[in-house]
């Protein structure tokens, strides 16, 4: 699937330099990983979401995804309770690899603390940490 | 869905039998007039069904599917793929070895005892510590034994540590194992020559340590030169210092890790002293270990008295206990013993001498050839008994992965190296010769690398696409994952 | 130099130019420090031609008695049973022998292939929906479940049935010391020697325990009614549920998938494995599918090739050491490959009927030897209960007198059971195994040996009060 930089860094998001999103919907957040994330990990064959109404602390890790060779660790972005979570990912896994930013989601946060989003980098510094790093 | 080979199921048919069974002799009970019941199986499980000469034709057919050491080169970094002696085979095959109950009362069992006896004493002779065990099943039971033993040294002292270090470079099962001995692990970075970064061992390096767990030479083939400014840290802190022996090829009869400070040191009996594979075991993981942690090693001991008789001592009340039954697996004692007295002293050091002759003859030959522009040698210039490539000019410059260099090199007739490890390298691929390969063959496998690397270059769908000439073509594993099918579905 | 390193003094000299150092003392020299270098390691001795090293061990073994030379009834976790000739051809393949573990599947389609069908077999006999490729032993997979509880459940205590081997007792409180899981027996019935389903349920209640262990038969060969004890765990608290059991045995006995438990692993030896003084041999691991990803070792899956052809890869590999590190289900690498293979072909060759059939057989003999022993003078079964392959007794009398008036006329009555258990309760006491090649006669014979040894009691009473 070949993608342009525009479909790799959308504009309207929040990045975590692990590699992570956030997409801010007034007092709450929809979080996944993105493009580079699963382009690293490889095809993905599980991911089982957290429960709904466990709290998640930014910068700390909330959830495993795996390939076939390798396990990632998804990191929070910002801090908040869980809501609701995308069940459609228990059997459509590769969803995370197709569609990262779109059908891939993978948990809706209510926001403990909006101020947190000034720690996070726009799609243009998120871009330039992965393009140099 | 077809394969190669149906499978010993798909030609199985009812009623179809290799088994004879001899005659009952006594009196028939049936299970029914002993038992209740309802404790009894109602349905017999599916098993196959078929006559002796198919069985053995199946079997056979399916060898003939895999590559091995046997047949031909394996350079798999970290795996030490030697020549498998036939003779170790026949010994281990003698009744008085193979038929011998492990329960067997010890004055039928001397021979035995005092072939463990002798092993260890070799074992510790050769890296320079008192007593050893080889109880361990393989190398990872070998590194939970010295995770145990550390906990139980530091307990009985009243020091509570929690923590072992370890390198970036380390081998999986070294984590995994602290995980299993209630630890944690903290990680200690490489330094930019490959060997521990000894600032931030320092700044680790704390009375909540309890052991500090290395491989020296480590798995990018480097020997880590500061082992002595190492070995003063970690002991100055009041920490255990534990080898893992996985590359004690490279430095056999020549270093003693126990000069080097190490308390614990485990051996691959199924790489070092070519217990063969079998496919993924069976193996042996002993241990040695200094006087310091002699009272905590597993029970039975073997120990021998005035009179030259061998016994098995179980009266250790601060050992840590077993890990495993009996007394570990004994066959590839006798295959290693074998392979000592083989060699001798002599014979053991020109097993390093060669092995790191190879890698370093094999390594310059890449250059030579131009192969390291794409795969250059990770760290440092020259390497012990293996060396680590990145394929990360491969990657960029010809775009394609370390994984299908390694899936055309099928096509040429070899086993590749290691691929992705250690993780610290980027498109890491790990090869070890071993002393047991001829000047052709290294020729030969550098030539091959440098003409996939060249196919690279022309045509790189062919090494995207590899293998072609293999048994099988590229299997898909993450189907394999995504619709697990482990096992023959049940009828009916 | 050695017979198995190649180079002539030419070659060496070939490859040191082109490596571009004058020899191979220099390449030591370049990498290790001078200090630590040795000139010689003592205590290892010369090397030898392989006549002279065979001719060594083979004086070694000759010190050993083997089952070949006594009439056996050891048993205790490793039996005496008849390998039939063609697997030790297989085995001994090159192909089957010398390969690592299949990392590169496309040219380990035979390993992988015999490892799927093994799991199918270990599967069938077990009840179980998964299994794995192996792993160390009997007692090191009971551990393995123990830990799979612990990642399942948390830590917790453990129960066990006070009949586990006391090698899987010892390896589980060595393996779990560091859990904070300790480990509680559970007694069994005096009379009956059977694992006590009161005490068991009252334990259950009371310690709430992530796990619970027990042995089919038991080690002192009574036949468990394993299905009360799934019951009986699954009304107190359904901790995860563990049967270690003899896979000789499910060609009769109910299997632990059956009886409602969640996890069955067990000692291979007994199929198509030699005793080797107690290793190597193989555990194997079996569970329901919903503990799939907690599952240690190596597991095959069948896929496709691009081709679309059948293949087989080794699956679920995140679980494993070498991608999970310090959250893998275990630290597990090298296990058992080549001997649960044997073990494969042995149930292959057993087929279902054979399975059946060597069960039976092995009850009939174990009762007759049970009956003709127990008939004697001084001797009475340990336990009530119906045995499987081994049964205690206990004997008025001396048992270690027994014992050495047997072992001198070339038999090995059995096991000194309160040697290995530890428990006072089962002093002067013999563990006996009869397995299908312990003959009517050879059971006759340990009868008649036995017989007289009580019978000389009384002169060895007085022997004893002159020591």
């Amino acid at each position: 699937m070949t993608t342009t930089a525009a479909d790799r860094y959308p504009t309207d998001l929040l990045y975590h330099p692990e590699h992570d999103w956030a997409r801010l919907e007034g007092d709450h957040a929809t979080l996944g990983i993105t493009w580079y994330a699963q382009d690293t990990l490889g095809e993905v064959v599980f991911y089982e979401p957290p429960k709904v109404g466990s709290a998640v602390r930014q910068n700390e890790i909330y959830a495993e995804i795996e390939s076939v060779k390798a396990v990632a660790e998804v990191y929070a972005p910002l801090s908040g309770e869980i809501v609701e979570v995308n069940e459609e990912l228990k059997d459509h896994p590769e969803l995370i690899n197709e569609d990262p930013y779109g059908r891939g989601w993978l948990v809706r946060i209510k926001l403990a603390d909006p101020g947190e989003r000034s720690a996070l980098l726009d799609a243009a510094a998120y871009q330039a940490l992965v393009e140099e790093g | 869905m077809s394969g190669l080979q149906p499978t010993v199921y798909e030609r199985s048919r009812p009623g179809r039998r290799a088994f004879r069974p001899p005659p009952v002799e006594v009196p028939a009970v049936s299970p029914q007039e002993l038992v209740e019941p309802r404790l009894l199986r109602k349905r017999p499980p599916r098993l196959p069904e078929l006559s002796e000469p198919e069985l053995v034709r199946h079997y056979v057919r399916l060898s003939k599917l895999n590559y091995d050491l046997d047949s031909g080169f394996y350079p798999l970094g970290s795996c030490t793929m030697k020549h498998n002696p036939r003779l170790h085979e026949r010994l281990a095959a003698l009744p008085g070895n193979a038929r011998l109950h492990p329960l067997q009362d010890e004055d039928g069992a001397q021979g035995a005892l005092e072939l463990i006896w002798r092993l260890e004493r070799a074992l510790c002779a050769l890296v320079g510590l008192p007593h050893a065990s080889l109880q361990p099943s393989a190398g990872s039971q070998g590194e939970l034994a010295g995770a145990l033993l550390t906990r139980a040294y530091h307990e009985e002292r009243g020091e509570q540590r929690t923590k072992v270090l370890i390198p970036d470079t380390a081998h999986g099962t070294n984590p995994a194992t602290v995980a299993m001995a209630g630890l944690e692990v903290v990680e200690v970075r490489s330094g930019p020559d490959g060997g521990i970064d000894l600032e931030d061992l320092r700044a680790k390096a704390d009375r909540q340590v309890a052991c500090l767990m290395l491989t020296n030479p480590n798995t990018l083939g480097i020997f880590d030169r500061q082992i002595a400014e190492i070995a003063a840290i970690v002991h100055g802190c009041g920490a255990i210092l534990y080898y893992d022996g996985a590359n004690l090829n490279a430095i056999l009869g020549r270093v003693k890790p126990g000069e080097m400070g190490f308390d614990i040191v485990h051996f691959n009996l199924h790489k070092t002293f070519t217990q063969p594979h079998g496919g993924g075991g069976p193996g042996a993981g002993p241990i040695a270990v200094s006087q310091r942690l002699e009272p905590y090693l597993m029970v039975p001991r073997v120990v021998r008295d005035e009179e030259g008789r061998f016994h098995l001592d179980y009266n250790r009340p601060r050992s840590i206990g077993r890990l495993r039954g009996f007394h570990g697996n004994y066959a590839t004692f006798v295959r290693a013993y074998a392979y000592i007295r083989s060699l001798g002293e002599a014979g053991l050091r020109d097993v390093s001498a060669t092995a790191v002759l190879n890698a370093n003859y094999l390594l310059a030959r890449l250059r030579a050839l131009g192969v390291d522009r794409y795969l250059p040698l990770a760290y440092g210039r020259l390497c012990m008994h293996e060396f680590v490539l990145s394929g990360g000019p491969l990657k960029r410059k010809l775009k394609v992965r370390t994984l299908d260099l390694a899936k055309r090199l099928l096509d040429y007739g070899f086993h590749p190296p290691t691929v992705y490890f250690p993780l610290l390298v980027e498109e890491a691929l790990m090869v070890e010769p071993t002393e047991t390969e001829t000047k052709e063959t290294l020729d030969a496998f550098a030539e091959a690398i440098a003409a996939v690397v060249e196919e690279a270059k022309r045509d790189p769908e062919l090494l995207r696409t590899a293998p072609h000439t293999t048994p099988v073509r590229r299997l898909d594993e993450v189907r394999a994952v995504r619709q697990p099918i482990l096992r023959e579905a049940p009828e009916g | 130099m050695s017979r198995y390193t190649p180079h002539t003094e030419d070659e060496r000299a070939a490859m040191l130019d082109e490596i571009g150092v004058g020899s191979i003392e220099e390449l030591f020299a370049a990498q290790v420090p001078a200090e630590l270098l040795v000139e010689a390691i003592e205590g290892l001795g010369e090397g030898a031609a392989e006549q002279e090293v065979f001719a060594e061990l083979r004086a070694l073994a000759a010190r050993n008695r083997s089952v070949e030379e006594e009439v056996s009834f050891l048993g205790g976790g490793f039996y005496d049973h008849y390998v039939p000739a063609f697997i030790e051809m297989l085995t001994a393949r090159s192909e089957y022998l010398t390969p690592y573990t299949p990392y590169q599947p496309e040219v380990s389609q035979g390993t992988l292939q015999a490892t799927f069908e093994f799991q199918t077999a270990i599967c069938e006999l077990t009840g179980m929906e998964v299994a794995n490729a192996s792993v160390y032993d009997g007692p090191s997979a009971v551990a393995a479940a123990a830990y799979l509880a612990k990642l399942e459940r948390g830590a917790g205590p453990i129960l066990v049935s006070a009949g586990l081997h006391p090698h899987a007792l010892q390896a589980l409180r060595t393996h779990a010391k560091p859990w904070g899981c300790p480990v509680i027996e559970v007694p069994l019935e005096p009379s009956s020697g059977r694992t006590d389903p009161e005490r068991l349920a009252g334990a259950l209640a009371e310690r709430r325990p992530i796990a619970a262990v027990f042995a089919q038969p038991n080690f002192y060969g009574v036949i468990e009614d394993l299905p009360a004890l799934g019951e009986v765990c699954a009304r107190h608290g359904s901790p995860l549920s563990i049967a270690a059991v003899d896979p000789l045995t499910l060609g009769v006995l109910a299997p632990p998938g059956e009886c409602g438990f969640d996890v069955a692993v067990g000692e291979g030896q007994p199929l198509g494995g030699d005793l080797h003084f107690g290793g190597p041999s193989f555990g194997f691991f079996a569970a329901k599918q919903s503990l799939l990803r907690r599952m240690p070792g190596r597991i095959a899956g069948a896929t496709v090739d691009a081709e679309g052809r059948r293949g087989f890869v080794l699956a679920f590999q995140t679980r494993e050491q070498h991608i999970r590190r310090e959250k893998a289900t275990s630290n597990i690498c090298t296990a058992q490959a080549l001997n649960a293979f044997a073990g494969l072909l042995y149930l292959a060759w057993l087929g279902p009927a054979g399975l059946r059939e060597l069960g039976g057989l092995l009850l009939s003999r174990g009762w007759y030897a049970r009956q003709r022993l127990c008939a004697l003078p001084g001797v009475r079964p340990r336990f009530s209960g119906p045995t499987f392959r081994e049964f205690a007794v206990r004997l008025e009398g001396d048992l270690g007198a027994v014992r050495s008036h047997c072992r001198r006329q070339g038999v090995n009555p059995g096991l000194d059971l309160a040697a290995l258990t530890g428990r006072e309760e089962d002093g002067n006491c013999l563990l006996v195994a009869i397995t299908e090649r312990r003959t009517k006669a050879q059971i006759d014979r340990l009868c008649q040996l036995v017989g007289e040894a009580l019978a000389d009691q009384p002169l060895q009473a007085v022997e004893a009060l002159g020591r």
